[in-house]
């Protein structure tokens, strides 16, 4: 997957655990917390459906590197390399 | 068959929890003793008109959209929609103790002019009481259990406010008498104060029918007439539950939603009871219908507290009904689009379990008819004379919460301690629901989710 493609992923996922949140305006530098109301079970969410979409086992001491959506995809860009988006 | 996990009872909690776990592609399997789902908030048809078990309101109301707040991480973890609860407000509500009266509704504010109305000395201690209960972290599954009473005395110094507080809180889930853990206090006075009643116009069935869809789409397994007889063990990890037809059900996780006191005697069922306490505090419930609707009676609070003394006794009582406090509540009166059906009053009382457990078939129906009208009797003195309306009856004992729920002395709230952690001694058994501590229909549902979450889906 390219970049972009694991971003829309990403707010596609943000879409189901958050269909409240207009995310048109998401910033891609700034925290998901500081733009969203999004707790702990919403951010393991995250996680989890992107164990169930991709099968990557994200462990907990990587968790930090989710905090924005520049990070997220950064972090997982090597990860889901050779993957097809869904 | 082998499971991931096993739920035992298709209540809010267990299919909660069921849900979550199916989502994320666990197999999982809920069994449920009863013919029908929703344990203490099931529905049922009698004489041609629909009942629900339990409910009188959802308590935690939020208007469809809001980001925060129980209700709203609820659907979000569910992946359910607001159409889906398709919760309606209330209109009103009160509390009545003599001479004094206090209504709330689902902004937060209109009770606090009322307490400062009807108790002015109060109120700037009133005012440092919320202060201390929008700081306090109820939810921690880790909290130390603290007086409530003991907590609120510091703020309030007037006993009939204290109680009028307490009145509706302990009511709607205390599973002590007298007082309750602080945490629990928080929890129930955001849920009734801060964010208030609402209900679906088609009750508890609507909900429950939606979730067990979800639940099925995403490939779980509910079996009724399933009940558990055994939870099987070895080296402290379960392994299987066995059924009371001696069907074997291997799982790796078993999450029961039946009680503390209850699952442990599903772990060890031939030796005598263990010590944990299944709890006492049960109630009576009156259910009229009416020809007309409670509003035409000029009856348009949706649920009224009541005591008719200043100091409130909720205990269980010695006498099989205690007719000195209860709940009126009108399913009506909501802010529905049409009206419903038939006009409705549940009346509900604290009631002595072992009294109503102990009686032949003959007696029972004989007193639940003679408390029927007592019930009445007294709380008509709060709400309009209704009974020359009244077309059809049903009456809850707790007999029937026991037939209903499992729980041994027909405890609606579960038992006195609370497991938060949802721990029990087998590494791989685990608790949900009103025995885990978070109570209502929405708590209930996030007591499957959060233990879910939290032991089977890491």
């Amino acid at each position: 997957m390219t970049a972009d493609q694991i971003r829309q992923v990403i707010l596609d996922i943000l879409e189901r655990i958050a269909p409240d949140e207009d995310l048109t305006g998401l910033e891609d530098a700034r925290p998901f917390r500081e733009q969203m109301e999004l707790d702990s079970m919403d951010f393991l969410d995250i996680v989890m459906e992107l164990r169930k979409m991709y099968r990557i086992q994200i462990p907990e001491e990587d968790y930090s590197n989710l905090n924005t959506m520049a990070g997220t995809v950064a972090y997982l860009l090597p990860r889901l390399r050779d993957v097809a988006a869904v | 068959m082998r499971y991931d996990t096993v739920i035992i009872g298709a209540g809010m909690s267990g299919l909660s929890a069921g849900v979550r776990l199916a989502y994320y592609e666990k197999k999982v399997c809920i069994l449920e003793r009863h013919t029908t789902i929703g344990g203490l908030n099931s529905f049922y048809r009698l004489r041609k008109r629909n009942y629900d078990v339990g409910l009188h309101a959802i308590t935690n109301y939020a208007e469809p959209g809001t980001k925060q707040g129980p209700l709203s991480k609820l659907l979000r973890q569910l992946r359910m929609t607001w159409e889906d609860f398709d919760l309606r407000p209330q209109l009103r509500s009160s509390i009545v103790f003599p001479d004094c009266k206090l209504y709330f509704t689902n902004q937060f504010s209109v009770f606090v002019d009322q307490v400062a109305t009807a108790f002015p000395s109060q109120i700037d201690g009133f005012r440092r009481l919320v202060q201390r209960i929008a700081d306090h972290d109820a939810l921690s599954l880790d909290r130390q259990v603290l007086s409530a009473r003991q907590v609120v005395s510091e703020y309030i110094h007037d006993p009939l406010l204290v109680d009028m507080i307490f009145c509706p809180l302990m009511f709607y889930g205390s599973a002590t008498p007298r007082d309750m853990d602080f945490s629990q206090f928080v929890i129930m006075f955001k849920s009734i104060f801060h964010e208030g009643f609402g209900r679906p116009f088609e009750g508890i069935r609507l909900i429950l029918k939606k979730l067990v869809r979800h639940f099925r789409s995403l490939g779980g397994d509910l079996k009724l007439r399933a009940g558990v007889r055994e939870i099987r063990h070895t080296g402290g990890r379960a392994t299987a539950v066995t059924l009371d037809d001696g069907t074997e059900i291997e799982a790796d996780n078993i999450l029961s939603s039946a009680g503390s006191a209850e699952t442990m005697r599903m772990i060890s069922p031939g030796s005598p009871p263990v010590k944990a306490d299944p709890g006492d505090i049960s109630f009576v419930e009156s259910i009229s219908v009416l020809d007309c609707a409670p509003a035409d009676l000029g009856h348009r609070d949706t649920i009224v507290f009541y005591s008719d003394s200043p100091k409130l006794f909720y205990e269980r009582p010695s006498e099989p009904v205690d007719l000195r406090s209860g709940i009126i509540c009108s399913p009506n009166n909501f802010d529905y689009s049409e009206p419903l059906e038939d006009g409705r009053i549940r009346i509900t009382a604290l009631a002595n379990p072992h009294y109503w457990m102990n009686l032949s078939d003959e007696q029972y129906v004989a007193e639940k008819d003679l408390w029927n009208d007592r019930i009445i009797q007294s709380a008509v003195k709060h709400i309009p004379e209704f009974r020359s309306h009244v077309v059809d009856t049903d009456v809850f004992t707790p007999k029937t919460i026991r037939r209903f729920t499992g729980h041994l002395n027909g405890c609606v709230y579960g038992a006195p301690e609370k497991f938060v952690n949802g721990q029990t001694p087998l590494s791989n058994l685990f608790l949900c629901g009103t025995d885990q501590g978070f109570l209502g229909i929405v708590g209930a549902m996030l007591s499957g989710i959060t233990i879910a979450n939290r032991h089977l889906l890491k």
